[in-house]
């Protein structure tokens, strides 16, 4: 038998400050706290209180700072602060979509974190009523050399793969990259895009008093208790112990959920809803409570359980996976059940909703809480961090290097180097198909995926970003460049890039550096956000990354979503032809400070790397724009951005993709600063320099001359059309420039395959 | 013809299945639930999807062969009617005994989902008719249990008898003779992994799929 007046007292039993401080709150906390409550908390009351206003519910540390974000243009019908955002694509219908962070948990227990995280990214997209349609993952780890990595890279890969393929969702592109600095806190980073009609999107807002409150999905467990308090907290070694707060991740029941709240969004039933994520009931319904103007009254009793003499607290606090929460409409309730019946779900009446603003809870007849719901969401704490400027760097100073002696050997030290490799090994575990809409993924190494829209002949691309080395030389520089080269990818597609969502990943903001980073870096993207009219509309910030007082480098990761009208007109890497012209949009000046090359080749990694390639957000604009329109016109044959390893590696990937061979004219190919001063033009300049704003095509010989009239008139620099080099049958990469010291190198693409599919499956089959 | 494509719980590739017969046949397939044990009377194929029947957390299609809608299906394999098996699909026919053999974990232990090169090795099926005899086609596979397994007789009375309708080129996951689908004793239930429903034009999967639908409606 349980003791149920025991559980109560504990329930109801008044906490104090040091009750507080455990709870992650505090000494200012505690005054706001006391202040706004009037008297002491007890236990329900103090769980609740330390969730919402920690960090990663509360995003108290960078709410201030988010609202720098342009988060509206034409097609945005819904910006951030809603489970996730929504753009408008046309013919009724509508993108939904959001980047979310798994980060710590996936540290712990990599399989369950990650799958999780993949679950949890897709009922804030379904929630809205959109049925998910592409599912799209960054992830760093940490050194390849440090024992953990593989062992993470395995779980963390099994987990999304595990989760979405059961669920039925293409995961259709991503990218991995390798550093130390998250040798102890690897980031996962989990971004889901929905399609929905415009006249069925469902909100969080829009509830009324007086409703039903119904919980759907999965029985509550004690699983997760306190995950987002882990969530917002340093690691240390030794927290693989917290591993009962990670959560079991069911992919199998997200399916039905998915099914059974599409089929009941169907009908006029739903008031509002909201999935239970961090902090599972308790922001679930405090967000509905909130964003509804309303109060809430839960008899917890009600709750489905998985387990006998759970305490109001810990079904409070659990974060088990799969459920809903949603306010029904009057009367609506038989109809929903039977539709959660048809899907074997629990789904339960555990209360209603009040005119009382507050958030009042029973358990075995007692109140066990009872307070008021702004504090605890609007009303929270809201921190004006101190931050410092960060230290702008001396340029890269290139003098005391040789050229390397082998231009080849550089390219293939660089096409293998863990961020650059393949990532064969990773994407094939994802099935990238089902849904039948996959136009391109991964498979093809490309820009940005594309997933038509169902029944239709227009489609979404899809992408994410970021260039961590670049944000840690200059987080105002790098944050711009991480929404530029969205762009560009979606551009580069032939998408017109709509709006992305943000996963804001960062150190200890109460470090003043680091506070710095997260500053400079959004007013940068947010700088991009608004020149390139790409609003940010949904997004999650992710802090305390770091382990024993290390933090991560700072990545601000973006995941773009643009809209192609007509899938007749894109592009990809693979469709280069012999005898296509070769041509490069936008001027070489040789920027190697922050590259890959800086730090693969010379070893610089930190201070001596110097600055990160400037992005002027205009020439940008103006490239991308007119590379879309290129493919629009139907000139070119394949596109490939240019970014990490230069134009080389840019120009290596579209080989393999093709197949085939290519020749490429340094001399003539690029408009270079040959007496740049601080730089001197040398050939790994411009092979290996990482300059912005640039993209390289393979276009039909007869086309060319009408791309340069069309350059011209758009005021677009581009390389000499006849001149920079071409296609070839010959398996064989050629860079050639009589002038420099390059002369001639070439590169078999056998040995460039080899090289570049080769590192991770030969890293990943080591034994310990 | 008329199809119908049983849709468990947790089939994920029931919408493919839809779309592909649809654009076969020009006409809607039913979408028979799982729960309902009811196919349409006069449907000439049943569709077995991908997906994971109810989770497949033991082993995959197990409880599916348990399903109330397993005893429509069997009756219909009995009738002479065809019956395509994909993915989940072919793991579920297995169970039920409907196919021999059994779909075991993948040998290189991780899910795989590539473009796969594949051999016709049987024209004589009302699934392959259309395709050139040894030819050769790419459909998308997307599985973690795709090893195929029977006992050294039953492999050879397979083979023996032409019912190995396709066969890997570069086998990826370790299946018995580089088997990717078998045919029953008559010709008329097929089970494979690849997926051919993911090759009917317009997206990643390719066209390659088509010869099969094709080789199927002019069976009907």
């Amino acid at each position: 038998m349980i003791d149920t007046s025991a559980i109560i007292a504990a329930m109801q039993a008044e906490q104090d400050e040091a009750s507080a401080n455990e709870h992650g709150i505090n000494a200012e906390e505690w005054d706001r706290l006391i202040t706004r409550l009037r008297r002491n908390p007890n236990l329900v009351e103090l769980g609740i209180y330390s969730v919402m206003w920690s960090e990663h519910c509360s995003y108290k540390s960078s709410r201030r700072h988010l609202s720098k974000f342009p988060t509206k243009n034409a097609h945005v019908i819904q910006g951030p602060g809603e489970n996730a955002g929504v753009i408008d694509i046309g013919d009724g219908q509508a993108a939904i979509f959001k980047m979310e962070s798994h980060n710590h948990p996936s540290y712990i227990e990599p399989y369950q974190g990650a799958a999780t995280g993949v679950g949890g990214i897709l009922r804030d997209v379904f929630t809205m009523g959109a049925r998910p349609i592409a599912l799209v993952n960054a992830l760093r780890f940490g050194d390849p050399s440090h024992p953990k990595t593989r062992s993470l890279v395995a779980g963390v890969v099994a987990g999304i793969g595990g989760y979405g393929n059961c669920v039925g969702v293409p995961t259709v592109a991503g990218e991995t990259e390798f550093h130390k600095g998250y040798n102890g806190n690897i980031l996962v980073n989990a971004m889901a895009v929905g399609l929905a009609d415009q006249d069925k999107i469902f909100y969080a807002r829009g509830a009324t008093p007086g409703n039903p409150i119904f919980y759907v999905g999965s029985k509550t467990g004690r699983d997760g208790i306190h995950g987002a308090t882990m969530a917002s907290a340093e690691f240390s070694e030794g927290d693989e112990d917290n591993r009962p707060t990670v959560q079991v991740g069911d992919p199998f029941t997200e399916k039905l959920l998915i099914e059974a709240c599409l089929e009941l969004m169907a009908t006029d039933a739903i008031q509002a809803i909201q999935d239970m994520g961090a902090a599972g009931l308790t922001s679930s319904s405090v967000e509905m409570a909130d964003k509804g103007g309303i109060g809430v009254e839960m008899d917890l009793d009600k709750v489905p359980q998985r387990e006998t003499g759970m305490t109001a607290y810990e079904i409070m606090l659990s974060e088990s996976q799969e459920r809903m929460l949603m306010v029904l409409k009057p009367g609506k309730e038989a109809l929903a059940k039977q539709i959660f019946d048809k899907y074997d779900l629990d789904a339960e009446v555990i209360g209603m909703t009040t005119d009382t603003g507050h958030m009042v809870l029973k358990q075995f007849g007692e109140v066990v809480c009872d307070i008021p719901v702004p504090p605890l969401a609007e009303d929270a704490p809201n921190y004006d961090r101190p931050w410092v400027e960060p230290t702008p760097r001396a340029p890269l100073d290139l003098s005391q290097f040789d050229e390397p002696d082998d231009y080849g050997e550089v390219l293939l030290k660089l096409m293998s180097c863990p961020d650059m490799a393949s990532k064969r090994w990773i994407w094939e575990q994802y099935d990238r198909h089902v849904m039948g809409d996959t136009v391109d993924s991964s498979q093809s190494m490309g820009n940005a995926a594309i997933v038509r829209i169902h029944g239709t002949h227009k489609a979404l691309a899809i992408t994410s970003d970021c260039t961590p080395r670049y944000v840690a030389a200059d987080p105002y520089e790098g944050g711009k460049q991480v929404v530029a080269e969205a762009y560009r990818n979606l551009s580069a597609v032939g998408a017109r890039p709509i709006a992305i969502t943000d996963n804001l990943n960062f150190g200890n903001p109460e470090r003043p550096e680091v506070m710095g980073q997260i500053v400079k870096a959004i007013e940068g993207m947010a700088e991009a956000c608004g020149t390139l009219d790409f609003p940010v509309v949904s997004g999650n910030v992710s802090l305390y990354n770091e382990t024993d007082g290390v933090g991560i480098p700072p990545t601000p990761v973006v995941g773009g979503v643009g809209l192609i009208e007509d899938l007749d007109k894109v592009a990809t890497l693979k469709g280069a032809q012999p005898g296509d012209a070769l041509i490069l949009i936008g001027e070489t000046k040789g920027h190697l400070g922050a590259s890959l090359y800086a730090r693969e080749i010379l070893g610089l990694d930190g201070e001596d790397a110097g600055p990160p390639p400037p992005v002027d957000l205009a020439t940008e604009k103006r490239n991308a724009d007119f590379v879309r329109e290129l493919i629009e016109r139907g000139l070119v044959n394949a596109v490939h951005d240019v970014s990490d390893g230069g134009v080389a590696c840019a120009a290596a990937e579209m080989a393999l993709a093709s197949g085939r061979g290519l020749l490429l004219d340094l001399d003539s190919a690029f408009v270079i600063h040959k007496e740049h001063e601080s730089i001197g033009y040398r050939a790994k300049n411009a092979l290996f320099g990482e300059d912005q704003h640039r993209i390289l095509l393979a276009v039909s010989p007869h086309k060319a001359e009408e791309i340069l009239a069309l350059a011209n008139a758009a005021g677009v620099q581009i390389s000499d059309v006849l001149g920079t080099g071409n296609i070839t049958v010959e398996r064989e990469l050629s860079f050639f420039d009589v002038n420099s010291e390059i002369r001639i190198v070439n590169v078999p693409l056998s040995r460039l395959r080899k090289a570049h599919e080769g590192w991770l499956p030969t890293y990943m089959s080591k034994v310990d | 013809m008329k199809t119908a494509v049983i849709v468990f719980p947790g089939s994920n590739c029931d919408r493919d299945a839809q779309v592909a017969l649809r654009q076969a046949t020009g006409k809607a397939p039913a979408m028979v639930w799982h729960k309902d044990g009811e196919l349409p009377s006069d449907t000439d194929l049943v569709m077995v999807p991908g997906g994971f029947s109810y989770g497949d957390y033991l082993r995959c299609g197990a409880m599916a062969a348990y399903s109330p809608v397993i005893a429509q299906l069997k009756a219909h394999a009995e009738r002479g009617g065809y019956v395509l098996g994909v993915c989940n699909g072919f793991q579920i026919l297995c169970e039920t005994g409907l196919l021999p053999g059994a779909l075991m974990r993948n040998t290189g232990l991780n899910f795989v989902c590539r473009p796969q090169r594949l051999t016709i090795e049987t024209t004589n099926s009302a699934f392959t008719r259309a395709y050139p005899s040894g030819g050769e086609v790419s459909f998308p596979i997307a599985h973690h249990d795709g090893n195929y397994v029977a006992e050294g007789t039953v492999l050879d009375q397979l083979e023996g008898n032409g019912r190995v309708a396709f066969r890997y080129i570069d086998n990826p996951n370790g299946s018995a003779r580089n088997i990717a689908g078998i045919v029953s004793d008559n010709g008329r239930v097929l089970g494979m992994m690849p997926h051919p429903e993911r090759a009917i034009g317009g997206h990643e999967g390719g066209a390659d799929g088509l010869g099969l639908f094709d080789s199927l409606m002019a069976a009907a």
